[in-house]
């Protein structure tokens, strides 16, 4: 890898994201793994900069540390004992071979072309804007069907919520 | 590299400067003089602040330090950075110590997307009004972190305040925040500018303005929403185990957070630099963002001194019951109503360039139909008063009748 810019910011990222996520799971305090979780979501807003994706990276950081890292932080102030957690995970194996699984089929989903043809495009001149994502989001030959799909997902699930948290005299 | 390559960068390259070096130290220049610009605004702000709130309460304010008072934040902030540097020994020392940095930061990055003048601006984003909400809920984050940090129930309490407000304001904000967005076809600031060449975005839709400047007042947590620091229940609120400059800076960036809101009002509403003779000199573009920043920050600190706390359950009533649904359907009225001008051809499909002439007919509808939800609003309003003056005087009536039943 040549040094420039590019894989200067992509080694940085790639510590916060790695970095943070370490953090997240051996801190003994919630809130800090909270505040690592923020920095490992950090850095993938940084990758997608890298990706030439300015908007997912704005909603990276909107949506993942501005609301559902926050959220988080709430409900873990809530809790007792954030300091020192003294109960360890202890079925390390179940983990272990959960996690090795995961990483098999993502490897195999990147090298192999099961799911469809993972041919190594050269890098197009051509970067999408924010406008052709937009676009590309309501066209019928983009990706309208996964979109309403996931607004009508995402709105179940909060007439869910408001459902379940409902106060039943009220 | 070479079209980045422009201004002071060609003129340190063409004396003899090494490319990437010029490029480094115009960049590093333009940096300095953005984020320099809030750093010295600072300072002036607080003494405005400081002012204002004397007049207003029938005071005198600074008036030993320097002419007319002006040199009193230098000697605060000399008086603040000679103070003991506190950590409470329980405090978690990292989180302490970062937060008011944090908190500091994620108000002058906002600057880096403001355009000044026409020409003047620190990088013109694609999404520079998305950035602006991203990098505002870094406040958030800060401000909690703080809170947990110091290890205090009155700073946890003003924590958590703090994320019921600010989380649920953020939605009205960004719901307001759209309709610009939306009326000028861009998330680029400098685009949102542009496009108000023919007419403000205030005429085009009043009631976002309004619902974008009361949100922006809680994001800032000032009065009537300033629950996060409220002296009188939580002692001093998140902040409270702070001292010397680490308190400096989380009230420089709360009154600098204030004066940048006024400005990205400007911007999002008022058309930014444009006005008479704009176009002369980037100085005159600068005056007139200036002057409107200016003006919409001192009603802000109008309403800031002048009206009183709000409950905490009154103030998420407001916001979920109200304020949200209203920006939702201010969205839906402007998005739908724009689209059909533009079917019809009444309304310049590109807003850009449109002329004042061109935007007339929109402009009217759309006032039309902001004046028609307003009186539709004000008349919801007015009923709720009613109702809560009549139930008021009702609990009124049952206290004396106990009193007096108790008397006898």
């Amino acid at each position: 890898m040549e040094l420039n810019a590019i894989s200067i910011g992509f080694v940085v990222f790639t510590i916060f994201t790695l970095g943070g996520a370490i953090g997240v799971v051996t801190t003994r305090n919630l809130f800090q793994g909270t505040i690592w979780l923020m920095v490992s979501l950090f850095g993938v807003a940084g990758y997608f900069i890298l990706l030439s994706a300015p908007f997912l990276a704005a909603v990276q950081i909107l949506v993942y540390i501005g609301a559902i890292a926050i959220l988080i932080t709430f409900a873990v102030m809530l809790t007792r004992s954030i300091a020192r957690i003294k109960e360890r995970y202890i079925r390390l194996l179940p983990s272990f071979i959960g996690s090795l699984a995961l990483f098999l089929i993502l490897l195999l989903g990147v090298t192999v072309p099961i799911f469809g043809a993972h041919a190594p495009d050269s890098i197009p001149d051509y970067v999408a804007s924010t406008r052709d994502l937009g676009a590309a989001l309501v066209d019928e030959n983009g990706y309208v069907v996964p979109f309403l799909l996931a607004s009508v997902l995402l709105t179940a699930a909060m007439i869910g919520a408001i459902f379940i948290a409902r106060d039943e005299t009220a | 590299m070479e079209e980045l390559c422009t201004g002071l960068c060609s003129v340190l390259a063409d004396s003899g400067a090494d490319a990437g070096l010029a490029l480094f130290l115009s960049l590093l220049v333009g940096v300095l003089l953005v984020s320099g610009v809030p750093l010295i605004t600072v300072i002036l702000l607080i003494w405005i602040e400081r002012k204002v709130a004397a007049r207003i309460q029938d005071r005198i304010g600074p008036n030993r330090v320097g002419p007319i008072g002006l040199l009193q934040t230098i000697a605060d902030m000399i008086k603040l950075l000679s103070k003991e540097d506190i950590t409470p020994t329980a405090a978690d020392r990292i989180l302490y110590n970062a937060a008011p940095l944090v908190s500091f930061a994620s108000v002058v990055l906002l600057w880096a997307v403001i355009p000044f003048t026409p020409f003047h601006f620190g990088v013109d984003l694609e999404i520079g009004a998305l950035y602006f909400v991203a990098v505002a809920s870094f406040g958030t984050l800060a401000i909690m972190a703080a809170g947990w940090a110091s290890n205090n129930k009155y700073a946890l309490l003003g924590a958590f305040r703090v994320v019921a407000l600010l989380v649920s304001y953020e939605v009205p904000l960004v719901f307001a925040l759209l309709v610009p967005v939306l009326l000028a076809g861009s998330m680029s600031l400098v685009d949102i500018v542009n496009a108000q060449n023919g007419m403000w975005f205030v005429i085009l839709s009043p009631l976002a303005f309004v619902i974008f400047y009361i949100s922006s007042q809680a994001e800032t947590g000032r009065a009537p929403f300033d629950l996060i620091e409220a002296e009188s229940e939580l002692v001093a609120g998140f902040n409270i185990e702070y001292s010397g400059m680490k308190f400096g800076m989380f009230f420089a960036a709360e009154f600098l957070h204030v004066f940048t809101n006024g400005i990205i009002m400007a911007i999002l509403f008022f058309g930014g630099w444009m006005g008479p003779f704009y176009y002369e000199s980037p100085l005159i573009a600068f005056a007139w963002l200036g002057a409107k920043g200016g003006l919409i920050y001192f009603t802000t600190l109008w309403l800031r001194n002048t009206v009183p706390r709000l409950r905490i359950d009154q103030i998420m009533a407001f916001n979920w019951k109200f304020l949200v649904p209203l920006s939702i359907a201010n969205l839906i009225v402007v998005s739908f109503v724009l689209k059909v001008m533009q079917e019809l051809g009444f309304a310049p499909g590109d807003m850009l360039n449109a002329s004042f002439a061109e935007l007339l007919p929109t402009t009217i509808i759309l006032l039309l139909f902001n004046g028609a939800m307003i009186f539709y609003l004000l008349g919801i309003l007015r009923k709720r008063g009613r109702e809560a003056r009549r139930e008021a005087h009702g609990a009124h009536a049952n206290f004396a009748q106990a009193g007096s039943a108790a008397g006898h």
